[in-house]
């Protein structure tokens, strides 16, 4: 066994120094051999050590079982009466009972000091303000180097464009039934002198984890709601892609019935029908976002959503 | 003859040291044992006596997994950046080069990809993660449903079970630090449940984050939780459970020669110590094994974190099936009252039901005390038939979280067998509370039954295969009367003591104070007492031997089993008291 244990470990240093790694890894039977092959290695010497071990306290030592008594846990009457003695004498030697002023001043001191801690982790992060209302929709919170690129553009509504790749859409592209993913085209803005991106790193994050939309194109005659009638452009909706539950991303479309499933939590909206809520967890509608068609033809977007989107949070009403 | 002193060393101990030339590892001990008294501890602890059970290695399952994911992950901390500050990779894995992505998912990569034996380390440290959280539920069950909590050790119950709280969060925390579409989406639901907290919800949020969701923050903040913080308390609190265990020394199995007053088994040194490191390998083994052979958390085929992103069939590790499941099933209730709203669909399922459920693990033994009243210390485990409730109790709670497990993997349910997702989900809402309840009932019926043969076999013996025929034509077997060590284990419980509402009204006909409470024990006693099997009293034997004695007059030719049936009650007997019976 123990011998078995040296072997394996020689296997190991081979395979560490055999096998390569990284993007064309060596194979055995479509497994990473180096990971294959050193987790094997592995295995065989810590059972061989184990199995061995086991073995000879089972086989080679005794087997006889031996008896130890047990004492109660409590300290004997004895110790118990001379604790509280020496915690009597302790007591009245620093006058603890007798000087209140002291004791308690002392006590509010250290309950004076135990809150600045607490009152240091104020800084872990900003107050929430109203950052929650309001997405990159809303031209109006804007950055001022967003807002002169704005400038430059030179067009009033903000348009809807193609997730990953930034292109802006028109109302043909669209087949009834598809479903597009879709930010808002700030996100895709680049500065005209570096041609660095204007929001990237963690600012995009933010930005996509609550302005994140799907474009959904139906027969104007399957809407049902007059809201969702009104906010469409020839059977195209538009509605936050970021569930009202606990913020999942949603996107599972069934194209016949216009319904949204969140692949999370199955909380399942209807698209013809202001977002409402068919099935699961989800309590809220799913925020739509009123659609227009500017000047060139292209989707953009009437303003931000008219609730905030994305969980529930106790301000929000 | 004169003394040579050159001989004695000086020392300041009573006896003189004596001048002997000890061997080497003789003279290493004596210097370490000057300074740290490790003969008295050696004389104390190296025989120590350890019960065998195979239930009691369960929990040593769970402290050699959280030695093996300290050494794995140890090593993962060499290479791993936990930063969210972004960059384009560039790794050895073409499928991602160029795409954007922090440096904690870059680095988990190349830890994947680019260390030998990183991807090992990884998968070993996920796997022993997964085990040591389900070896602490196990040895939590077993150490419920035998009733080793109660007195001397209710306080380790709460170490434990304080132990199984921060084993999930470290878990949580750990699963969120490589940033990857999966990891993210799990910090997404937790940030909705924080969001849900009343008043303070959206500072929480804000303040964990270090801002808006997902912030660049966060990452680092757990992952000093995940490395230092958390494993630290781990550690304490693992310390303080192996010393009390020490301290109250182990409970044991009733049988001849082991009582309440001793503790019967191997001892330490050797036998015990070399089991357990041989276990330890063993585990260690298993999870290398497993560490070799079956993919976890393959995080390059989810990709970086995308708010925008979301993968179907995304499942938390399965220790959160629990909240998951209730995440899914809850109803959708909110309340938007004075301008405020609370979202009961995500407060219960996250934050209510799980401390709910904590209290309940953490209350039990100091709930189960109160009931029966008993102050007295107990070391010998009760078997599961003899706590009828409480086993009932474990069965359904078992029942319930696997339920609930079921829940939260809805949608794999019903792609793989073509189910109704809708369907499932309203199956659920009422299954958790009928299912349980079935299977509480049948439990509990199922542990008196099994104490109603117990005591049959007290009072008549055990079954010998042998069908008399009476002058009658009538037919009966034959019983023999079991062995005293069965008899003896099998009456070494204690008697249940249903509590009684002493007096509703005091002396003066005033209702009693407390009354009220002490009418809730009563009904919890009965209720939890009320129907058991008590064993049979010493008067009940006593005749039960009578009449054995007298039938045996009437059958002498057939105190035997016959052929085929001699071996009934082996269970019963030890190998040594029927070696090898003559037919």
């Amino acid at each position: 066994m123990f011998g078995l244990a040296i072997l394996g470990s020689i296997g190991f240093i081979v395979s560490y120094v055999v096998f390569r790694t990284g993007d064309d890894p060596d194979t055995i039977a479509n497994l990473g051999a180096s990971n294959l092959m050193l987790g094997l290695c592995l295995t065989v010497t810590l059972l061989g050590m184990g199995a061995g071990m086991i073995q000879w306290a089972r086989k080679l030592m005794g087997d006889h079982e031996i008896v130890e008594m047990r004492h109660p846990a409590s300290s004997s009457q004895e110790d118990r009466e001379a604790a509280v003695a020496i915690l009597q004498t302790g007591l009245e030697e620093s006058g603890l009972a007798r000087r209140p002023l002291v004791r308690n001043s002392l006590l509010a001191a250290g309950g004076v000091l135990g809150l600045l801690p607490v009152i240091m982790l104020r800084d872990l992060g900003p107050l929430p303000g109203d950052k929650l209302d309001h997405t990159l929709w809303d031209l109006d919170t804007w950055t001022p180097e967003m807002q002169s690129w704005w400038q430059t553009q030179d067009r009033s509504l903000q348009r809807v464009v193609r997730d990953v790749v930034g292109t802006p859409i028109k109302v043909t592209e669209l087949e009834v039934g598809d479903l597009v993913n879709a930010e808002p085209e700030v996100m895709f803005a680049v500065d005209d002198t570096t041609q660095e991106p204007l929001v990237e790193g963690t600012d995009l994050l933010v930005g996509k984890s609550k302005a994140a939309v799907i474009l959904h194109r139906m027969l104007p005659g399957d809407i049902v709601s007059a809201q969702t009638l009104n906010w469409s452009v020839d059977g195209i909706v538009c509605y936050s892609k970021i569930c009202t539950h606990v913020g999942c991303p949603i996107s599972l479309n069934e194209r016949t019935t216009h319904h949204l499933l969140c692949p999370c939590h199955q909380s399942t909206f209807d698209l013809a029908d202001s977002g409402r809520v068919l099935f699961g967890p989800a309590a809220r509608a799913l925020p739509q976002l009123e659609l227009a068609v500017d000047d060139e033809g292209y989707l953009a977007a009437k303003g931000d959503f008219s609730e905030p989107v994305g969980p529930s949070f106790w301000e929000r009403g | 003859m004169s003394l040579d002193t050159s001989k004695f060393a000086r020392t300041n101990r009573s006896t003189a040291a004596t001048g002997k030339k000890p061997n080497k590892a003789g003279a290493v001990a004596a210097w370490a044992d000057d300074r740290l008294s490790l003969g008295t501890l050696t004389r104390v602890f190296a025989r120590k006596v350890f019960p065998d059970h195979w239930s009691f290695m369960l929990g040593e399952i769970a402290l050699w997994s959280f030695v093996v994911l300290l050494l794995t992950g140890t090593f993962l901390t060499l290479w791993f950046t936990p930063s969210m500050s972004e960059s384009a990779y560039q790794g050895s894995y073409t499928q991602l080069r160029g795409v954007p992505m922090s440096d904690a998912y870059a680095s988990t990569l190349h830890i994947s990809f680019d260390i030998r034996g990183g991807l090992l380390m990884r998968q070993m440290h996920h796997w022993s993660a997964m085990l040591f959280i389900a070896a602490m539920f196990v040895h939590m069950m077993r150490t419920f449903v035998t009733g080793a909590f109660r007195k001397p050790r209710e306080l380790n119950w709460v170490v434990g079970s304080l132990l199984l709280l921060l084993g999930i969060l470290e878990g949580f925390a750990g699963y969120s630090l490589p940033d990857d579409l999966l990891s993210g989406t799990g910090l997404r639901i937790a940030d909705g449940l924080i969001k849900a907290t009343p008043v303070v919800g959206t500072y929480m949020s804000f303040f964990l984050f270090g801002g808006e969701f997902p912030g660049d923050v966060v990452i680092p903040r757990l992952y000093i939780l995940h490395v230092l913080l958390i494993p630290g308390l781990l550690l304490a609190l693992v310390g303080l459970h192996m010393v009390l265990l020490v301290f109250h020394k182990h409970t044991q199995w009733a049988g001849p020669g082991r009582t309440e007053r001793n503790v019967v088994g191997y001892p330490m040194l050797p036998v015990y110590a070399a089991k357990a490191g041989g276990y330890f390998f063993m585990v260690f083994g298993v999870t290398a094994l497993m560490g070799a052979l079956l993919s976890i958390n393959p995080i390059w085929k989810y990709g970086p974190y995308d708010p925008s992103k979301v993968t179907a069939g995304s499942q938390p590790d399965w220790y959160m099936g629990l909240a998951e499941g209730l995440l899914r099933i809850m109803p959708n209730w909110e309340t938007q009252i004075w301008g405020v709203t609370i979202s009961w669909n995500v407060l219960f399922p996250g934050q209510i039901a799980p401390f709910i459920l904590f209290g309940m693990i953490i209350g039990w033994p100091f709930l189960e005390q109160w009931v029966t009243g008993d102050k007295r210390e107990h070391h010998l485990l009760q078997r599961p038939r003899d706590a009828p409730t409480r086993t009932a109790f474990l069965a359904a709670m078992v029942t319930e979280y696997g339920l609930l497990w079921a829940a939260g993997g809805n949608d794999i349910l019903a792609t793989h067998f073509h189910w109704s997702l809708n369907s499932i989900t309203y199956f659920m809402r009422a299954a958790i509370f009928i299912v349980p309840a079935i299977v509480f009932y049948l439990t509990r019926r199922w542990c008196i039954g099994l104490q109603r043969s117990d005591s049959d076999r007290l009072l008549h013996g055990y079954e010998t295969g042998i069908i008399m025929r009476s002058p009658e034509g009538g037919y009966s077997e034959r019983h023999l009367p079991i062995s005293e060590t069965s008899a003896y284990t099998l009456t070494a419980r204690h008697r249940d003591e249903v509590h009684e509402v002493e007096s509703e009204v005091d002396e003066n006909g005033v209702p009693a104070p407390g009354s009220r409470v002490d009418r809730v024990r009563a009904k919890l006693s009965r209720a939890m007492f009320g129907d058991n099997m008590q064993k049979p009293t010493a008067a009940e034997l006593e005749e039960a031997r009578h009449h054995a004695a007298h039938t045996h007059e009437l059958e002498a030719e057939l105190d035997h089993p016959v052929a085929g049936h001699e071996f009934d009650d082996h269970a019963l007997r030890d190998a040594d008291e029927v070696p090898l019976r003559q037919p």
